[in-house]
Parts: structure tokens; C-alpha cells; sequence
């Protein structure tokens, strides 16, 4: 099945699905409500949103230099950087540091680049053990699926779900309590942070001021990761540097308060080397792979360029119509929602995955939620232009040449309005039928009513 | 050609185009040079109290709302009292920590076996151990959280293995907000800073589950900061 094909079954079937419907409303409704109130405690969140646009701009818009320096100073504390053209070689990079350290179990902490290459897969089929360590992503790998939202994997899941998952795939769910279940998850991990060889981590930032990568969460369970296990490795975007140290001192709290309505994340951690001297724990080697996997060519697209600031907080989906009624597995991409449909088109090819730019109502609501101010339904919209100028579909433009002669002949437009009043009545019984010409539209809309008289008309026989 | 020749080869032929600057606003569309785009982040994060009475005030009010336990103590009979209190209502019998004038003087109130990190410890023992003892580098009024790094904290575990991480602060490490926090930590490591530092809000949370807020995800239940 084509991408399409399938988005477009995936969405009937999810909008129709009132459960599904119910369990996102209820987890966003919450959401909503904390979010807009730390909004409110900023002193102008507007400035503050103004103010990391700009700096993502200098970041993205001084890449090469910006990447430069961070490299210099990881590796100048004794940081193995490596980069990655593409998903293949951070895989291949990433198996290699495992094979070499003849290492067997490795602990995740919840990384979306390494959804993006696939890596779990991948290093399963060589045999190590995998184990993710976020809460919401150690549910989504016992259910073998992606996770749900790039913020909250298990969003679509109820407490009901999880303990059935837990009772068949742990043999230990007391009760349905999330209180409980979580501990569930505390007990099964702590033994496995011990016992792992490898410990691997995404990031959220890094810095090139100072050479650091900095990693936001909730648990615990990426500290947990960059502390015990003897090797540490980190992959990351290249798009993730932030120019200074104290530029984190305005994005730490905005990536809380877009993200989940908190003031602060729990931990908000920054690492700039492994153990150095003199420090009693830490990994002794730390490996930082720097992934491209064609942002570059979305860098190269000086018009959408800001789709890089992205920090990945979630809000665009959070707060979008259309996220909201078919759900994140739908888009079939790692990045849903508005932030998805802009960039996998140019990160997984712009003919496959234009239909995701058709699936919004343009209301903008994402371009508002954005802390970093991408322009993501003008994006949207030149994605769409973008695609049909590369490829114009034949009958679209056919249909749209008719309709420019219409409206701009007079008679063909009175004529047009005549047979629209006559077989007005007929198009009712038909609506969404196969006898309908146009089905694709009315089988989930109505067609306004067209009054007797038009305006033209009641203007020229007003007395 | 290397991968990272290659890379920096394409970010610097996409970067030949410029792009669009953000679109700009009153307050900030004319920096002074030395200025960047966050150095008035202050001035748009959320407000702090000016006297330090308020910003401890703020701090209290934050961790609270965090579920965190403070207490601000008059002395050091008091942090004395304090441990003990915690000591027997929670019946601790081992604990963790690292040394430094703050928290010998608590492993010497306790008077409980210590693991003690700054020689290396064994990773099963802090496992066991029913806290993690700890100095910090500030508390933030801002977030009502402490920071902490590796070299002031007793290395990376200590402060999220053990299932309760008490602190032990100095009235004096009270900062107002973030941007003095970075400052500071600026003027204290740069250039050599420690191979960690964390910011840590509260104790270890998930929402995972129907995003209902449940303690102790992975790291400690328990956050209790005890300033003297």
C-alpha cells in the first residue's frame, strides 16, 4: 500500500474510532490547561519566543561554525565524535562501538533520531538487547509499535491497556493503578542501568560555546543512563546546537512550558565529556554521533530553513485539529503532526509524503503554538506548491483551466448557476454516492444550499 | 573525503542562500553589539521577588509546588533535628554521600553506616542505601530546583540512584533566577567545567500513564532540600 493510501485508511478508521477520540482529548485537556498557565507566568512570552527564534537563526545560519566549535571542545575533553551522512552509517557507526566493546544488553533513554534510523531494529537483528528506559517508550517497545507523539509515547493507551501489557509481557501488573505500574517499570529497570554495558542517549541541545550536549526529561532514567553503564553513546541532529551556555537559561523553561506546561523539566542535564580525572563514576568512553540524514537538503531550502529550529517540544501536535482526530501512528512517519507533515517531505522525499501537507485545515494553530516561531503552515502551503510544480497533476489543472473560463464568462457563469440551482435537488439524493461526481467531497460534507436569487442578480432588480 | 568534510561541505553550500530573519519586534530589533538575542531573557522569564525574604518566599512556594520538601533551617542544630526526623520516620539504615563540609557534618548527625563516593563506590551498595546526601552549587527562586554537577555532588549517581536525595544548602547559594544560575556557573568552572551539571526541579516524575503525575519514575521519590 502506498503512503497515502494508507494515511487516508488509517484516518477514516481513527476519526471514526470515539474511544481513541476520547483518550487523546482527555490527556491534551490537562495539557491545555497547565501549559497556557505557565504561559501566563512568563513576563512576555511573546519576547521570549522572539528572542529563541532569533537565536535558532544564528545557530542554523552559522551551522558549519557552530558544529566546528562543538566538535573541537568535546573532543578536546576526550569525546569520540563521529559523523553520519545517513541512517545506514550511524547505524553501522553505533553496532561497530558495540561490537568493539564486545558489549551484549544496552539501556535507552528516549531518543526520536534513533526512531528516525530505525536503530532498535537494527541492533536487535545483530543480537544485543535493547531496552528503553523512558516509561512511555519501554510501553510502546513491549506493544512492538512506534511510539505514539514525540513527546508522550503511550498517550493513546489507557491504565486498563498498560496492565494487561504488563501482565502478559512482565507477569507482574498489581493493579491499574498508574502509581503502581510504574513502579513496575522502576523495579524491572534499576537491576538493568546496573547491569548494562552501554548505556545510549538522544539530546536536546548542544552547546558549541562550551562543547556540551544537554538532555532534558522526567525520570531520571537519562541520568541513570550517563552514569552507570562503562560506555555512553549519543545521538544527535545536527540541527541541535545552541550558540551559548546561557542561551539554555530561556530555552530550558520554553521547551517545559511548550512541551508539557511545566516551569522547569525535572532534569535538565549537561554532559561535556566522559569521567574526566578526579571524577569518582561516569562512562570512561563517551561516543557523540552527529546525524545528517538529509538536513541538509532542508537547509539547502532557504524558504523553510526555520523548520530546523524545531527543538521538538510537541505543541504543534498538541494542538492540532488534525493531529487530534486521526492520531500520530496515521502520518506513518517518526515526526507527526504539523512539524512532520512540513519536514518528512524533505527528509523522505517530497512525492510520497506531500499528502501529509493536504491533511490541515491551514488554521495556523501550530505557527502560534511554535516557541521558536516556524512558519509551519506557510510551510504547509509551499510544500503543496512545491510538489505540483515538480509534478502537476493533469486532471487538477484540467479542472481548474474550466473553472478560470467560468468564472470569468459571464454567460458560462449564469448558465453554471442555473444548472447548480436545477440539479441542486438531485445532488441531495445522490450525495456521496457513487453516482455522485463529487463524492470525495460529500461523503463527509454538506453542500451549502444555493438561494434562488444570487447577490448579482438581487443587486441589479433591487428598486 | 571524510563524512565530516562532506557534511560541513553541504551545510556551507545550502548556507550560500540566506534565509529570511525572524520577524522582528520592537524591544529587540536593535541590539547593542556586545548583546544577543537571550541577554535580556530576564526581563520575559517569569518574575522574581527583589529582596531575598521574597525570592526564598518564591522558592518555597515553587518546590512545593513540585512536591518537593523544603526547609529553611536558623541553625545547625536545627539541620541536625531535621536529619534525625527523617532518619527515623523513613527507618534509614544506610546511606550515600560525598564528603564536604556540609555533608560530614550530616553523616555525622546521623550516625548511620555512609557509603561514601569520592574514592569510587560499588554501584549495588548505593543501590541499597535509603538516601542520597548532597551538597549543590545554587537553588534557583525562579523553579524552586538546585543545581548540582559531579564535582559538587558527589559524581553522577548520587543524587538519582539512592530513592531519596536530600540537599544540603547554604542560605547564600540562593539565586534569583536562571540567568544568574548560568552566570554563576560561568564564573565558577568556565573553562573547565565539570563533566556534568544538572539542573534537577523536584523529584523524578513520569505522565506517562494518562498523564497522571506519579513520583519516582527512575530517580528518587523523595527531593528534601534543607538549607541552613
Amino acid at each position: 500500500m502506498s503512503f497515502v493510501s494508507q494515511f487516508k485508511t488509517l484516518a477514516s478508521e481513527k476519526t471514526r474510532d470515539l474511544r481513541h477520540r476520547q483518550v487523546i482529548r482527555t490527556a491534551l485537556r490537562s495539557y491545555e490547561v497547565v501549559r497556557d498557565k505557565r504561559k501566563a507566568a512568563f513576563q512576555s512570552w511573546e519576547s521570549a519566543r522572539q528572542a529563541a527564534a532569533e537565536t535558532k537563526w544564528e545557530a542554523i545560519n552559522h551551522l558549519d561554525t557552530h558544529l566546528e566549535a562543538l566538535v573541537a571542545k568535546l573532543e578536546a575533553r576526550g569525546t569520540k565524535v563521529h559523523w553520519a551522512s545517513n541512517g545506514v552509517q550511524a547505524r553501522e557507526i553505533i553496532a561497530q562501538i558495540l561490537r568493539d566493546k564486545k558489549a551484549r544488553s544496552i539501556i535507552k533513554s528516549k531518543a526520536m533520531t534513533s526512531e528516525e534510523i530505525h536503530l532498535n531494529r537494527a541492533l536487535e537483528k545483530e543480537g544485543f538487547t535493547v531496552v528503553e528506559s523512558d516509561l512511555g517508550e519501554f510501553i510502546v517497545q513491549l506493544r512492538h509499535e512506534p511510539p505514539y507523539h514525540i513527546v508522550f509515547p503511550s498517550m493513546h493507551l489507557t491504565r486498563g491497556e498498560i496492565k494487561d501489557l504488563f501482565q502478559k509481557e512482565l507477569g507482574d501488573a498489581p493493579s491499574d493503578s498508574p502509581e503502581e505500574l510504574t513502579m513496575v517499570a522502576r523495579r524491572v529497570m534499576r537491576q538493568k542501568y546496573i547491569t548494562a554495558d552501554v548505556g545510549f542517549t538522544g539530546a536536546n541541545f548542544a552547546i558549541a560555546e562550551t562543547g556540551m550536549i544537554s538532555i532534558t526529561e522526567n525520570e531520571g532514567n537519562a541520568r541513570l543512563t550517563a552514569a552507570l553503564p562503562k560506555t555512553m553513546i549519543t545521538l544527535l541532529g545536527i540541527e541541535k546546537v545552541l550558540p551559548r551556555f546561557a542561551d539554555l537559561a530561556l530555552f530550558l523553561p520554553m521547551l517545559a512550558t511548550a512541551g508539557a506546561g511545566q516551569p522547569m523539566t525535572c532534569y535538565n542535564t549537561m554532559y561535556s565529556g566522559p569521567r574526566q580525572p578526579g571524577e569518582c563514576d561516569g562512562p570512561e568512553e563517551w561516543h557523540v554521533v552527529l546525524l545528517d540524514n538529509r538536513r541538509t537538503e532542508l537547509l539547502a531550502d532557504a524558504e523553510q530553513r526555520d523548520a530546523l529550529h524545531c527543538i521538538r517540544c510537541g505543541a504543534c501536535l498538541n494542538v492540532c485539529p488534525i493531529f487530534r482526530n486521526v492520531g500520530g501512528h496515521t502520518y506513518g512517519t517518526t515526526y507527526s503532526g504539523p512539524i512532520g507533515a512540513v519536514i518528512t517531505p524533505h527528509l523522505r522525499g517530497l512525492q510520497e509524503w506531500k499528502h501529509l501537507s493536504n491533511a490541515s485545515s491551514l488554521c495556523g494553530a501550530c505557527t502560534e503554538a511554535c516557541p521558536v516561531k516556524i512558519d509551519l503552515h506557510h510551510h504547509l502551503l509551499q510544500n503543496r506548491r512545491n510538489a505540483s510544480a515538480a509534478e502537476p497533476a493533469f486532471f487538477e489543472r484540467l479542472a481548474y483551466q474550466i473553472f478560470g473560463i467560468v468564472v470569468n464568462e459571464p454567460i458560462f457563469w449564469s448558465l453554471a448557476k442555473k444548472i447548480g440551482w436545477l440539479t441542486q435537488p438531485l445532488q441531495k439524493a445522490v450525495k456521496g454516492s457513487a453516482l455522485d461526481p463529487a463524492k470525495a467531497w460529500t461523503k463527509t460534507r454538506d453542500l451549502p444550499p444555493q438561494p434562488r436569487e444570487s447577490f448579482k442578480d438581487w443587486w441589479r432588480n433591487r428598486k | 573525503m571524510s563524512e565530516r568534510e562532506k557534511i560541513l561541505g553541504r551545510i556551507r553550500e545550502a548556507l550560500k542562500v540566506s534565509a529570511p530573519l525572524p520577524g522582528s519586534h520592537g524591544d529587540t530589533a536593535a541590539h547593542a553589539s556586545a548583546e544577543t538575542p537571550t541577554s535580556h531573557a530576564r526581563e520575559w522569564l517569569p518574575s522574581v521577588g527583589v529582596s531575598v525574604e521574597e525570592q526564598f518566599a518564591m522558592f518555597a512556594k515553587n518546590a512545593a509546588d513540585l512536591k518537593a520538601d523544603f526547609q529553611l533551617l536558623a541553625s545547625r542544630d536545627e539541620l541536625k533535628a531535621a536529619l534525625l526526623k527523617l532518619r527515623d520516620a523513613e527507618k534509614w539504615s544506610r546511606v550515600a554521600s560525598h564528603g564536604g563540609e556540609q555533608t560530614d557534618f550530616a553523616c555525622k548527625a546521623l550516625g548511620l553506616p555512609v557509603t561514601l563516593t569520592d574514592r569510587g563506590y560499588a554501584v549495588q551498595e548505593m543501590e541499597q542505601c535509603d538516601a542520597g546526601i548532597t551538597e549543590c552549587d545554587v537553588l534557583i527562586a525562579q523553579t524552586g530546583g538546585v543545581v548540582v554537577t559531579n564535582r559538587s555532588a558527589g559524581g553522577r549517581a548520587l543524587s538519582v540512584l539512592p530513592p531519596h536525595h536530600v540537599v544540603i544548602a547554604r542560605r547564600e547559594q540562593l539565586v534569583a533566577d536562571l540567568p544568574a544560575a548560568f552566570a554563576f556557573l560561568q564564573q565558577k568552572y568556565s573553562p573547565d567545567y565539570p563533566s556534568m551539571i544538572s539542573f534537577i526541579t523536584g523529584p523524578s516524575r513520569t505522565g506517562d500513564i494518562e498523564r497522571i503525575l506519579v513520583l519516582g519514575a527512575h530517580g528518587p521519590k523523595k527531593l528534601t532540600i534543607l538549607c541552613v
